[in-house]
């Protein structure tokens, strides 16, 4: 009996999932309305940046003036808790540059009253993670009109498109398209809200922190226009997410240059070997 | 557990032979990945990937025994420590890379591993438990994958034990609390947290032990080729030590090659950026999807949008799922073709390459956010997965007519009434 049947369980069970396959195939679908963001939601600009490429590198001078917009642009909102003043140092400060750095900075460090046991806080000193400019969560969304302004020190890695999104993003705010506005009649930016092609849904809380060109005045010359500006700081960013880029590059192409002389080594024995042995 | 002609272990000098003795590993070793094993002569590239994929594991142990010294389980501090391994320990960003990739490495040996035995029909007499032990292997991995991306504790790790572990509660009745005491809370926590941690510890020496069976019953009918047809005679076969030992040091050579690229140069390119932001339970990511290597069986779980028999459509999705790879436990009874090689079976060999293709498609549908025109493609794909396995591979064992079968793996690879001699060389 068993051994008539048994030719017949698999296409039967098989059979089974294909039916309920074929009637979620075959089941009525609401139709979705095209969305304003499907249309006009934009890809990342093309950027080129100085670390691309198995043999790229930071631009030194790049990273710091990115560094120089993250403290006197960004950091006003923005935490970078991951990254300690002393690893400043990295992108070609020096010691006693990293020290002023860390004592200026504009909020100080929770800490408590060495006498009383009080919360208090101090001057951050070179080995503290960069105090963020909030006490906490609720802090920063009762300034930013119930936003969170997020981290920064992983932002270019936990954004699809990387540094470029960040540089289009911050330079790629506009007003919303006339066709748009025929296209979509009751999309509205939402009140506290902007609009931004670059941005998932379209309207992002931030407002446009690139304001106008030498918003910040570069030491070295660089003219600060707000392209310049918006590369720098997510070059610097990326810097910030990813600071062993260029320990990893360097070691990579070492290990791959290893393993290609070694692999071409064994290739050689293993022909030596067969020699004479047809396979 | 051999041939015949098997080359016998001879120690050499007397503290060997004093070993041989006491302890006779080196003849296990001799016996099981030295001369004292003979393989087919004709074995081509994609028989490296077994040992590859032993390769892998080793890496990911190795890493991931040094990341255990820097990692902390807690999900307060999880996320960071992993940026603390990243920044502050000494290449602790080359052994967490390793890690990472060496995951999709990993799957990726295993992938090919597993194609080529359904290619030449590895699955089938004598080596039934050779496959279901690699099954059992490949779930183990699967378990331990998952729980492993959950350790980082970022937004995809969060939502990802989220939706698996949602899996359970599809179950009637008893769902619900099964899930729970799985999580040891409402939600992914701590304690889920710490229990993962723990069992992503435990699991990949499961997999070590597996592995050990998993040889062992391969090395008593010996491994399969390419043509499928069975050792006749010592002409057949070569010694593993030094003919594969060398072949396989070359494959490996390629692999860490090709991992060292991705390590070295992109190593987030297979990853999600969204596990690069903190878990957050209040904050559910806009797509959630698991990594690349459960991308297949993710659009199955999907593709069920339908409450069919009054089943509701989640419990087909996780039923399904889970069959998508049970039902290869059943392959070797499934397929009642008595030829092994797809060389020979004109109709397999296409259904064989058209399932590749089936699999690439739902790999690209569930990554893919769950709109039209994806949701009715992974529809297709995954009805056409299931007929494929139980129905398609039937069908043919019974309607394929193969072609005629070399009489010998010798004969395959030197035309027909040839030998070693015929060609100069002596034979062995």
């Amino acid at each position: 009996m068993l051994r008539f049947f048994a030719p017949f369980i698999a296409p039967v069970v098989g059979a089974l999932f294909v039916l309920a396959l074929a009637c979620a195939f075959f089941s009525h679908r609401d139709p979705t309305a095209l969305q304003p963001a499907d249309k006009y939601h934009r890809e990342p600009n093309e950027v080129h940046y100085s670390f691309e490429g198995p043999l790229g590198r930071y631009d030194r001078q790049q990273l710091q003036r990115g560094f120089q917009v993250y403290k006197e642009v960004c950091s006003a909102c923005h935490s970078m808790r991951l990254v300690a003043f002393r690893d400043l140092e990295e992108i070609g400060f020096t010691k006693p540059e990293v020290k002023a750095i860390a004592k200026n900075w504009a909020t100080e460090t929770p800490s408590i009253n060495p006498d009383t046991g009080e919360p208090a806080t101090r001057k951050p000193i070179p080995s503290d993670f960069i105090p963020g400019p909030y006490a906490n969560e609720t802090a920063a969304r009762a300034a930013n009109n119930n936003a969170l302004p997020p981290d920064m020190s992983l932002l270019a890695k936990a954004r699809e498109g990387g540094p470029a999104y960040i540089e289009s993003l911050v330079t790629g705010y506009e007003d919303v398209p006339a066709s748009l506005k025929k296209e979509f009649p009751d999309f509205q930016v939402p009140t506290g809200l902007h609009f931004n092609p670059y941005f998932a849904n379209l309207n992002i809380a931030m407002p446009p922190p690139l304001t106008s060109d030498g918003q910040v005045t570069y030491s070295d010359g660089t003219v600060a226009t707000r392209k310049q500006m918006a590369t720098d700081v997510s070059a610097f960013l990326m810097w910030a997410a990813e600071p062993k880029l260029e320990n990893r590059h360097r070691t990579g192409i070492a290990v791959v240059l290893y393993l290609l002389i070694a692999t071409g080594l064994v290739f050689a024995a293993y022909r030596n070997i067969w020699a004479g042995k047809k396979h | 557990m051999s041939f015949p002609w098997a080359e016998h272990y001879a120690p050499k000098n007397p503290f060997m032979r004093w070993m041989d003795e006491k302890l006779p590993l080196p003849r296990l070793v001799y016996n099981a990945v030295g001369a004292g094993y003979p393989v087919p002569r004709n074995l081509n590239y994609f028989w490296n990937f077994g040992v590859l994929a032993g390769a892998a594991l080793v890496i990911q142990i190795l890493t991931g025994v040094i990341l255990a010294m820097h990692y902390a389980a807690n999900g307060l501090v999880a996320f960071d420590s992993v940026e603390h391994i990243m920044r502050d320990v000494n290449s602790g960003w080359l052994i967490r890379y390793a890690h990472m990739n060496g995951a999709s490495f990993f799957f990726i040996v295993v992938y090919l591993h597993i194609f080529r035995g359904l290619y030449y029909g590895s699955y089938k007499a004598p080596r039934e438990m050779v496959w279901l032990l690699g099954v059992v292997i490949f779930l183990l991995m699967m378990a331990t994958a998952f729980m492993g991306y959950v350790l980082p504790w970022g937004q995809m790790s969060y939502w990802g034990a989220q939706v698996i572990t949602g899996f359970f509660s599809a179950i009637p009745v008893v769902g619900e609390p099964v899930r729970q005491w799985l999580l040891g809370g409402f939600a992914p926590d701590n304690a889920a947290l710490n229990r993962f941690f723990s069992l992503h510890y435990l699991l990949p020496f499961v997999i070590a032990a597996v592995i050990v069976l998993h040889i062992w019953s391969l090395h008593i009918p010996g491994s399969n080729n390419p043509t499928g047809v069975e050792v006749k005679g010592p002409q057949d076969t070569v010694p593993f030590h030094p003919y594969y030992t060398a072949k396989d040091g070359f494959g490996l050579g390629v692999f860490l090659i090709c991992y060292s690229l991705l390590l070295f140069f992109a190593p987030n390119a297979l990853g999600h950026p969204d596990n690069y932001i903190a878990a957050n339970p209040l904050s559910t990511p806009a797509h959630i999807v698991p990594e690349w290597y459960f991308w297949p069986f993710y659009a199955i779980l999907r593709a069920f949008t339908f409450d069919f028999l009054w089943v509701p459509a989640k419990l087909w999705g996780v039923v399904a799922m889970f069959s998508a790879i049970a039902l290869l436990f059943f392959l070797p009874w499934i397929d009642r073709s008595p030829i092994r090689s797809a060389r020979y079976r004109p109709m397999y060999r296409i259904a064989f390459w058209v399932l590749v293709a089936d699999v690439l498609l739902l790999g690209f549908i569930g990554k893919s956010p769950a709109v039209e025109p994806y949701v009715r493609i992974g529809q297709f794909a995954a009805a056409y997965y299931f007929a494929h396995f139980l129905i398609i591979i039937p069908l043919i064992a019974w309607a394929e007519k193969p072609l005629p079968l070399p009489n010998s793996i010798t004969e395959s690879v030197l035309g027909e009434g040839s030998d070693d001699a015929a060609l100069g060389h002596p034979a062995a």
